[in-house]
């Protein structure tokens, strides 16, 4: 037997030990899944600030003159359509349309592109652009030199104005700047996984404890906490964002993902021709919401049943602390998907009722 | 921290025994790595659980966590209270958050259980 390779640590590991935080295997990564608790950390997202160590994230920089040229061809959405200063949320897919990972694509300027990518998926998709790089643009895997902080929540904008000159409020949803925190160069993004407010900040490794520390600091009077992957999940799924390995992965194309809203046809891009065809003749199955309506917890992977006959599966499912039901995502049967269609889930192999439900689940008030 | 009036499993479920009754629960570690318990499933009352065997499950916001039975028995009561406050089992798992009563089959199987010390010992704490 081959001893388990060591996991992977970020630059932030040390500080999460020493704040007595639950660390997990996550994906090869030694992270941490809880450090108040994941129903405290989640209250405190939605209604003041939390603080995510998200740098096993990866980061890849496409550059030169055909930087828009490749990343176009990789990437489903429409890069040509950014303004500098301006992010979008899209899909590297296979040629057979299913997906290498999802991305989100920030344009540096117009001969660089900035790629943010998930962890498990950074070696593939760097290795994947590269291989399709028909166009002599600079590929650089960012990843191993970049740490990524997410603050997230109603008070995330007064936390990080402490520490900025950048002005934050005029800073659209989905734009970023590039400037300093606490004196450090940084790239501040408006984006986040959690569907409230908030900020991604890309920093150099070196500078990431100092960061967090600070952070930390300015946010005390807001009530800030820092927060693990538990709470993030349960706020990326109350927002109903896909996360890679559950609702989307190579065996899944965007149509069904619904996510045809990243996907531009009038441009070429790998897998084109699949997704184009799938649109054309339609999904035969689509994620939709579910609740459940007996007792029990639908769980990610649990399968589902459809007048009495297998028919889907749940990809992510557990508790949502903001609307204190218990809810989920599946597949299903795109004739059967409506919202208000009874489905039954199998927990340890008993049929429990729940209904399909409209998504968002959960959606902040503007 | 772990009452000396208990005894333990290995699986982190403690046993409390009045006569040929027993009270079953889990311990502050189990509810300690399990983290905030939003589910509990228990057997119907005039179930028969059988040591080492699933006697039901409880559920973190994250994860599924089955509970074995200590002991062989017939279930008398479920503590019905968990069924809407299943958070009681992260606030007092030795005490007003115990899962069932049951009527021990053969009290000989207690002989198998650990001590508080030695439960104490086996966490390493």
């Amino acid at each position: 037997m081959q001893p388990a390779p060591a996991l992977q640590k970020t630059p932030l590991n040390e500080v999460h030990r020493a704040a007595n935080a639950k660390m997990v295997d996550f994906g090869g990564w030694d992270m941490p899944v809880q450090y108040s608790g994941i129903l405290d950390e989640h209250h405190t997202v939605r209604n003041a600030v939390g603080l995510f160590d998200v740098s096993h994230m990866g980061e890849i920089e496409v550059r030169g003159p055909q930087a828009l040229n490749l990343v176009n061809w990789v990437s489903t959405n429409n890069a040509a359509k950014l303004q500098v200063g301006q992010a979008h949320y899209s899909a590297l897919l296979y040629d057979h349309g299913g997906f290498v990972d999802d991305i989100l694509v920030h344009k540096v300027a117009d001969d660089h592109f900035f790629l943010c990518v998930n962890a498990s998926n950074q070696d593939k998709d760097y290795a994947h652009i590269v291989e399709n790089n028909r166009f002599d643009a600079q590929v650089e895997n960012a990843g191993p030199r970049l740490s990524q902080i997410a603050l997230q929540g109603p008070k995330a904008l007064l936390t990080l104005q402490k520490l900025t000159k950048t002005e934050l409020a005029p800073i659209k949803y989905y734009w970023f700047q590039d400037g300093e925190v606490s004196g450090t160069p940084a790239r501040i993004a408006r984006t986040g996984y959690t569907g409230e407010d908030g900020f991604e900040i890309y920093a150099a490794n070196s500078e990431a404890p100092r960061l967090w520390n600070e952070l930390l600091q300015a946010g005390e009077e807001f009530g800030i906490k820092p927060a693990g992957l538990g709470a993030r999940n349960t706020l990326r799924l109350e927002s109903a964002m896909a996360l890679y390995g559950h609702e989307i992965d190579a065996s899944i194309n965007p149509i069904e993902a619904g996510l045809s809203w990243i996907v531009k046809l009038e441009k070429d891009f790998l897998g084109k021709p699949k997704v184009a065809e799938m649109k054309a003749a339609g999904a035969k199955r689509k994620l939709a919401g579910f609740q459940m309506k007996g007792r029990g917890i639908g769980r990610d992977g649990y399968e589902l049943h459809i007048d009495g006959a297998p028919a889907g599966w749940v990809t992510s499912g557990g508790p949502s602390p903001t609307l204190n039901i218990n809810l989920g995502l599946c597949y299903v049967p795109v004739d059967k998907s409506g919202v208000g269609q009874p489905i039954q889930i199998l927990i340890r192999n008993q049929p429990v009722d729940a209904e399909l439900i409209p998504t968002p689940f959960y959606k902040r008030a503007k | 921290m772990y009452p000396e009036n208990l005894k333990y499993t290995k699986e982190h479920e403690w046993i409390l025994v009045a006569g040929d009754t027993g009270t079953i629960g889990i311990t502050d570690h189990a509810q300690h790595e399990l983290g905030d318990i939003v589910y509990v499933d228990l057997p119907k009352p005039g179930t028969t659980v059988e040591k080492g065997k699933t006697l039901g499950s409880v559920e973190s916001v994250k994860a599924v966590s089955d509970i074995y039975s200590p002991v062989t028995g017939e279930v008398l009561e479920v503590n019905t209270d968990l069924t809407a406050a299943p958070e009681k089992l992260n606030a007092d798992p030795h005490g007003a958050a115990w899962l069932v009563k049951i009527k021990l089959a053969d009290a000989g199987e207690l002989s198998d259980l650990l001590t508080a010390a030695a439960y104490q010992s086996y966490l390493g704490e």
